[in-house]
């Protein structure tokens, strides 16, 4: 069983920390690495793949370390983001080039296994730079997994990529774990992870924030308090009324409106309707104020 | 010669150098030395002091580091600019093969586009398989190696390859290799006019060096610059976050 190890791994650069004291674990099946953009995904992600060297700690793939060791890469398979490729190329000499930087015994038999996984063979023969981005980035799987890896490493993997494309590579992702291989994806969208991944690890500025089973950690975050801005034809009558419910845990009246501190985003926003038609108050505006990706990290960290 | 992880490299590397607008820029340099050859051999058809002037001086001062620089620093350094390096180096090839296969790509296309010239130059200058001629062709062809070496080697180390070998050739050996004695020990401008004078004994060449000093040290220089680029890019490293 292959796993990525990481131990108290830190990464900076001068005097900024991106990976700030890392311990973690990823097993075989997919998972998700979350988390805003600039957080340090990126940085992790390079110092598995063997692309950093870690400033502190260890880390291991499969028990070896990645730093300064090719022979990793008959373990790891590595997609970066960067979407740069020899576009001259046609797909399956793309793939068939890899196989042969594997020293794979046969090179032919190994593209056209991988063309296979990422249903590619309609199109092997055309030259990467009549590609679309979604059979771009599928190619580079290919390339990637031509030497049938234990770790697959997939660097915002989604970003360009239409719906459809998308569910495609999920299926195929999801596929590879199933089958006991050990992926691992960084993500700034979360809905992406949801779909994908039931174990997450959530990176917010360098640091690990969660982790773990995704369910859990949805929870954690759909049942934070959430902050409401609130403006009706009477705000002081609304926020009498509102402070006696159990879904509110706080309001301020301001010059702006009433600012709502929600205990549970649901009730909230079922009752706030109701509640308003009852008491004969216009509502007017009812705007969430920390609905960015980023209030959601921060509250996981504080949690 | 390096097994199929080399030949992979190497023929992916051509088809990548040359497939770039960049390539038509090979051609030119060595396009002016004929032309120059040809028009100064129907106004001076029996001068014997301009064939070593503009084959020696101007050929391995300009046409040939320059022609170098731009092929050196195009095989490796143009993959490490877009990011697609990482493709080749996600793969367990040692990075020396990466480094040598990278190399010879870019040494014999130099030899191809300078060295082959210069002869066709000094056969037409001087009329025939002279001494001259036969000299500034090996010359060319040892100077290809050495050049590329630090070529590859600078494409490797810094983003900045071609200002840092333009540098080189244009303030180190077009300038201090010229006024000061000792910098002439370390210029492969010329190491090459040393090994050429060696074949052509023509004083008009300005060879600085001994065939023996010029050889010596450019085979020192040229392996040295190799092992840095492999251990540089044994160490490449990818640009985290934007932080």
């Amino acid at each position: 069983m292959t796993a990525i190890e990481l131990r108290n791994v830190s990464r900076w650069y001068g005097n900024v920390v991106a990976v700030n004291d890392i311990t973690m674990t990823i097993g075989p099946g997919v998972t998700g690495l979350l988390g805003p953009n600039g957080a340090g995904k990126s940085t992790l992600l390079h110092m598995i793949a063997g692309f950093l060297a870690p400033s502190r700690g260890e880390l291991t793939v499969g028990g070896a370390a990645s730093w300064h060791n090719p022979e990793i890469y008959r373990t790891i398979g590595l997609v970066p983001e960067r979407d740069s490729v020899y576009a001259f190329l046609t797909g399956e000499q793309f793939v068939r080039t890899a196989a042969r930087l594997h020293k794979l015994p046969d090179p032919d038999a190994a593209a056209r296994r991988a063309i296979a996984i990422v249903e590619m063979a309609g199109a092997q023969d055309r030259k990467i730079s009549t590609y679309s981005k979604g059979m771009r980035q599928r190619i580079r799987v290919a390339g990637a997994l031509v030497h049938d890896p234990q770790v697959l490493l997939l660097d915002e993997p989604f970003n360009g990529m239409d719906p459809r494309q998308r569910l495609h590579m999920m299926d195929l992702l999801h596929g590879l774990g199933e089958r006991g291989r050990t992926i691992l994806f960084s993500s700034h969208i979360l809905e992406e992870v949801e779909r994908l991944s039931g174990t997450i690890q959530v990176i917010v500025a360098g640091r690990l924030a969660a982790s773990g089973d995704f369910r859990a950690i949805r929870r954690l975050m759909t049942s934070r308090p959430h902050v409401f801005l609130v403006r009706t034809s009477d705000d002081r009558k609304l926020g009498a009324t509102l402070i006696g419910r159990p879904a509110v845990n706080g309001v301020e009246v301001t010059d702006g409106g009433l600012t709502v501190r929600a205990a549970d985003y649901g009730t909230f926003t079922r009752e706030i309707a109701a509640l308003t038609r009852d008491q004969g108050i216009a509502l007017r505006e009812l705007l969430p104020e920390d609905e960015s990706l980023e209030s959601v990290f921060a509250y996981l960290v504080e949690t | 010669m390096f097994g199929v992880q080399g030949r992979t490299i190497a023929s992916v590397t051509l088809r990548a150098t040359m497939g770039r607008k960049r390539a038509l820029l090979f051609a030119l340099p060595p396009l002016i030395l004929i032309v120059v050859t040809l028009l100064l051999k129907l106004a001076h058809p029996s001068d014997p002091s301009w064939p070593s002037q503009i084959l020696g001086v101007f050929g391995f001062s300009v046409v040939l580091p320059l022609t170098a620089l731009i092929i050196g620093t195009s095989v490796l350094g143009a993959e490490v600019d877009d990011g697609s390096i990482v493709q080749l180096l996600a793969t367990p090839v040692p990075r020396s093969v990466v480094i040598a296969s990278k190399y010879v790509v870019a040494t014999v296309l130099t030899m191809i586009f300078v060295a082959l010239p210069e002869l066709l130059a000094g056969l037409i200058a001087t009329g025939g398989a002279t001494r001259l001629a036969i000299g500034l062709f090996v010359g060319a062809l040892a100077g290809s190696a050495m050049y590329n070496a630090i070529f590859v080697m600078l494409s490797v180390l810094t983003t900045r390859a071609i200002a840092f070998g333009l540098l080189y050739v244009l303030i180190w050996e077009g300038l201090l290799g010229n006024l000061v004695a000792g910098a002439k020990l370390l210029s492969v401008g010329h190491y090459s006019l040393g090994i050429a004078n060696a074949i052509a004994h023509d004083s008009n060449l300005n060879a600085g060096l001994s065939a023996g000093t010029a050889i010596g040290m450019g085979a020192v220089v040229t392996a040295a610059a190799l092992v840095v680029a492999a251990r540089g890019l044994a160490s490449f490293s990818l640009k985290g976050d934007a932080i």
